[in-house]
């Protein structure tokens, strides 16, 4: 874990053969130790971007590069993992946990892919840190939706790579395996990883996501949650998409006599504060200012 | 009586035709499990039709037959993956197309050159008449073709579960994809004296179904596709030599018993098992 890794999104256009252009223009950059958000709506170009940035698809124009190295180069010394949609992978293949988790080891092995001792260690290790040891010699298709997801987790963990792209790894996942999931996240950003996950669950987005790209058929916008998460810049990402209350009257309005605006893409609602600025739950600071608010007056 | 059930033994023709078969059926069952789980089985079924031209082309300049015949499968192959990724038609539409239109093609030139060879033989096989020229052939391309298969076992199916993986720890995909019909092209070469172009698209199936259906892990499916893939061929073999049937259609036919007991018993994904444990969530452990 040394040398400083980045994404460089610049002008990338993706057309698919039948003339489709899914993505134009995209344009961002992230650096070392973040984890970023996608929010677009469906067919916005998420999944698009990530077979980008993962060089499945050729761009008609403009490049990525990761750390100042050409994505092969990256790909060859195992910087980069993918962690699939659910719906990518045929479930019914004859594979273990175990086997696929090895997979992740494959480019540190010689042309035959016979696993050494270390490998066979770091496959391990991976899979105990995403709690999944007691599970490794079950068929991919005989696990839960959220353990098929720490699989392929750990499979990126037992790759070594620096940047990890998710593609939607909390749908259909229950909130304590979205918490652990979360949590490793969090961790692996301390070591000075690069995630990218693409997500409809906008309320998850501040708790544990440091910066944010937001799409549609372009990047909008990109940079810090706390800037770009606007109640502006999402209007302008989702359109009239979102189902978006507005509380004049609510519980909450009770000890704080302003309203809050909810934005939700899915299940899980974005809740915007007086003055705009984002509610959630591991806000610095959350406490006192709720301590605070408990002492004002009602304004009723 | 014992003699005459080891009469089949006492021919050279029938003991070569045993390993032949053996042999054949084990690099098409080897092949097949990759075409069953990547999901390419109509390929091995357009490579094969494909391939007639390529052998009355060949035969007409007097270059080798196989060479003639890998030649036009792959050039199916790979017109078939052109066409798909430049229009907007179905891979199996564009295989359909394709590979009929191949096929006709080499039908017309068949009937328009003449020749010494045999229709039937290039359609079913001649595996009673094998001489020894075509036994070294056999053994030469289908052993080249199942070393490759062997050492790059783990990389094809890494290709063949999630290519996108495979890209991201720099494996070339492109090149594991023409690999792998390259593959495909040569064991159908290997096949073509023993079984012909029509029965070895079973071969090229069957084996691989079998296994799929009774095994969990890859090695496993392997092991059983192979061993159900020569039981067969020794078996279709012996039979035919007493019920004076074509030989290759046996051996198809032992096979796809095979597949309907796999289908039927199969532990896990049989039709009877399934019927059984219907209503009660299946024990996990
Ligand atoms: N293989 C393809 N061929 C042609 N068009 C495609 C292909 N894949 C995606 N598209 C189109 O490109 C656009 C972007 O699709 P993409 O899959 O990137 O969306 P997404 O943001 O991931 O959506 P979702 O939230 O549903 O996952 C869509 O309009 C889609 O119809
Ligand atoms: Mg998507």
């Amino acid at each position: 874990m040394s040398e400083p890794l980045s994404i460089d999104v610049r002008d990338v256009t993706v057309a698919y053969p039948n003339g489709n252009v899914a993505l134009h223009d995209a344009t961002f950059h992230l650096a070392a130790g973040t984890i970023c958000a996608l929010v677009g709506v469906n067919g916005s170009g998420k999944s698009t971007l990530f077979k980008a940035v993962m060089g499945f698809v050729k761009p008609v124009r403009g490049s990525v590069s990761l750390g100042g190295l050409s994505l092969r180069e990256a790909q060859r010394r195992n910087l980069v993992a993918y962690v699939p949609q659910a719906e990518e992978v045929d479930w019914t293949f004859p594979v273990s946990v175990w086997d696929v988790v090895m997979m992740g080891r494959y480019g540190y092995m010689n042309f035959l892919r016979i696993p050494r001792a270390e490998d066979r260690r770091v496959a391990e290790e991976s899979l105990a840190r995403v709690g999944m040891i007691e599970f490794r010699d079950r068929q991919i298709g005989e696990l839960s939706g959220g353990q098929k997801k720490r699989v392929f987790l750990a499979r990126a963990l037992a790759q070594r790579a620096r940047v990890i792209l998710l593609d939607e790894p909390f749908t259909g996942v229950d909130v304590k395996t979205e918490e652990a999931i979360v949590e490793l996240l969090r961790e692996l950003r301390s070591a000075g990883h690069l995630m990218l996950v693409s997500t409809h669950n906008l309320g998850s987005v501040p708790e544990f996501c440091d910066h944010v790209v937001l799409i549609n058929r372009t990047v909008l916008a990109y940079g810090p949650t706390d800037e770009i998460f606007t109640e502006e810049n999402l209007a302008r990402t989702f359109g009239g998409v979102l189902r978006h209350f507005r509380f004049d009257e609510s519980t909450i309005q009770k000890h704080d006599g302003r309203a809050v605006t909810v934005l939700t893409d899915d299940e899980r609602p974005l809740v915007f504060g007086k003055g705009g600025h984002l509610e959630y739950s591991r806000r610095q600071e959350h406490e006192k200012v709720v301590e605070e608010r408990a002492e004002e007056p009602d304004d009723k | 009586m014992i003699e005459r059930l080891l009469e089949p033994f006492q021919f050279a023709f029938m003991v070569e035709a045993m390993a032949a078969g053996a042999f054949v059926a084990t690099v098409c069952a080897v092949l097949s499990c990759y075409l069953v789980l990547k999901g390419w089985s109509l390929m091995g079924d357009a490579i094969s039709h494909a391939v007639l031209p390529g052998i009355v082309i060949a035969y007409a300049l007097g270059a080798p037959l196989a060479l003639g015949a890998f030649s036009s499968g792959l050039l199916c192959a790979v017109a078939t993956g052109y066409i798909k990724a430049h229009t907007r038609v179905k891979e199996d539409t564009v295989m359909g197309v394709v590979f009929t239109g191949l096929f006709a093609f080499g039908l017309v030139l068949f009937t328009r050159i003449k020749s010494d060879l045999h229709l039937d033989h290039i359609l079913f096989g001649n595996i009673l008449g094998i001489e020894r020229g075509d036994l070294i052939e056999i053994f030469a391309v289908g052993g080249v073709t199942l070393a490759i298969v062997l050492a790059l076992r783990r990389d094809l199916l890494l290709f063949c579960f999630d290519p996108g993986h495979a890209r991201s720890i720099g494996l070339r995909t492109n090149l594991l994809y023409y690999l792998l019909l390259a593959l495909l092209a040569a064991t159908i070469v290997a096949s073509l004296k023993a079984v012909g172009i029509i029965l070895v698209i079973a071969m090229l199936v069957t084996p691989g179904c079998v296994g799929f259906l009774l095994a969990d892990r890859f090695g496993t499916m392997l092991a059983i596709s192979t061993g159900s893939a020569v039981f067969s061929a020794l078996t279709g073999v012996y039979v035919s030599f007493f019920v004076n049937g074509s030989t290759a259609a046996c051996i198809v036919l032992a096979q796809t018993l095979l597949f309907i007991a796999a289908l039927l018993f199969a532990p896990k994904r049989g039709l009877l098992r399934s019927r059984r444990t219907d209503g009660q969530p299946t024990p996990v452990g």
